[in-house]
């Protein structure tokens, strides 16, 4: 897949995973294990990209006698999957529009 | 591998990142291995895991800016001494040429990369005139009735055509290869910030 596209859809999915309740690193990447295969070093670059873009928050809680950071969406973020949305609707169009053109010539 | 001695592994290998970018991955990968183990996996399942460690390195070394590695590579970790100060100002004539010429070999490897680029767009173009010009001489011939002058231009234009259309297709494949080398080398001038750090 397109590197700017997939970074573009793998931010929407943790985006999406934490948008319910705020969640963990590992959760996130158990979360979405079904769907997509995501790497502790990319989800990293992901979450500090998030972060910087003020789409979520940091806050370190107690865990089991240790620290553990749970990240929290913002309003942005939510305005992130929201535009995601729309924005999708406008590929699958155009995904249908190449589907049938395509078996037309077949 | 035990958690400590992937942790000690990996500060080892960002010695070159700044500090807190250090400590937050370190923190990061910590809690990563402690959520694997609480969840049932060995402490060695858990360090296997979070990914091969050159994975981390790379992507962490290309996520930094490079000014940042050479900000923290050169920025002294106590106060100089006078003697030091000294020492600096009395080698510039030294070490300021040799950083130009640094800097001027990595940027002549990038212009090379860059006009490989443009040559091969360059024929490309040349091979568009050829087959533009070719059928349009053939067309002149025709009308002025060379028959057999034509027929070979035809043919000479038909054929840059056809090396065009191929071309295209080359040319960006080749592009694309040249711009990923591109990072790559970028990459690799970090990691010699990095990898003199961690060797000390």
């Amino acid at each position: 897949m397109d590197i700017q596209l997939k970074r573009g859809l793998l931010d929407v999915c943790v985006l999406a995973a934490i948008k319910n309740s705020d969640s963990y690193g590992y959760k996130i990447i158990k979360d979405l294990k079904p769907y997509v295969e995501l790497s502790e070093s990319t989800l990293y670059t992901i979450l500090k990209r998030l972060e910087s873009a003020r789409m979520l928050t940091v806050r370190s809680a107690e865990h089991e006698g240790r620290l553990r950071k749970y990240y929290h969406i913002t309003q942005a973020g939510i305005g992130r999957i929201e535009d995601f949305k729309n924005e999708w609707k406008e590929v699958v169009t155009i995904y249908h529009f190449v589907i049938k053109e395509e078996r037309r010539y077949e | 591998m035990s958690k400590q001695e992937f942790l000690a592994r990996l500060k080892i290998a960002l010695a070159g990142l700044p500090k807190d970018e250090v400590d937050e991955r370190l923190n990061f990968y910590s809690e990563m291995i402690d959520d694997r183990m609480e969840e049932g996996f060995s402490e060695e399942q858990a360090v296997a895991g979070v990914g091969p460690m050159g994975n981390i390195v790379t992507q962490a070394v290309s996520e930094v800016p490079i000014s940042k590695l050479v900000k923290e590579r050169i920025t002294p970790k106590r106060s100089l001494s006078g003697g030091e100060v000294a020492l600096i100002i009395l080698g510039f004539p030294l070490w300021f040429p040799l950083l130009v010429a640094f800097c001027a070999i990595i940027f002549s490897l990038y212009v090379t990369l860059f006009s490989l680029v443009i040559a091969f767009w360059g024929v490309e173009v040349g091979l568009w005139g050829a087959a533009i010009g070719g059928v349009a001489t053939a067309a002149i011939y025709g009308f002025q009735g060379f028959a057999m002058p034509g027929v070979a231009m035809l043919g000479i234009g038909l054929f840059a055509f056809g090396a065009a259309i191929i071309g295209i297709s080359i040319c960006i494949a080749a592009s694309k290869g040249i711009f990923k080398l591109g990072g790559k080398l970028g990459v690799g001038v970090k990691r010699l910030f990095i990898r003199k750090e961690s060797t000390k």
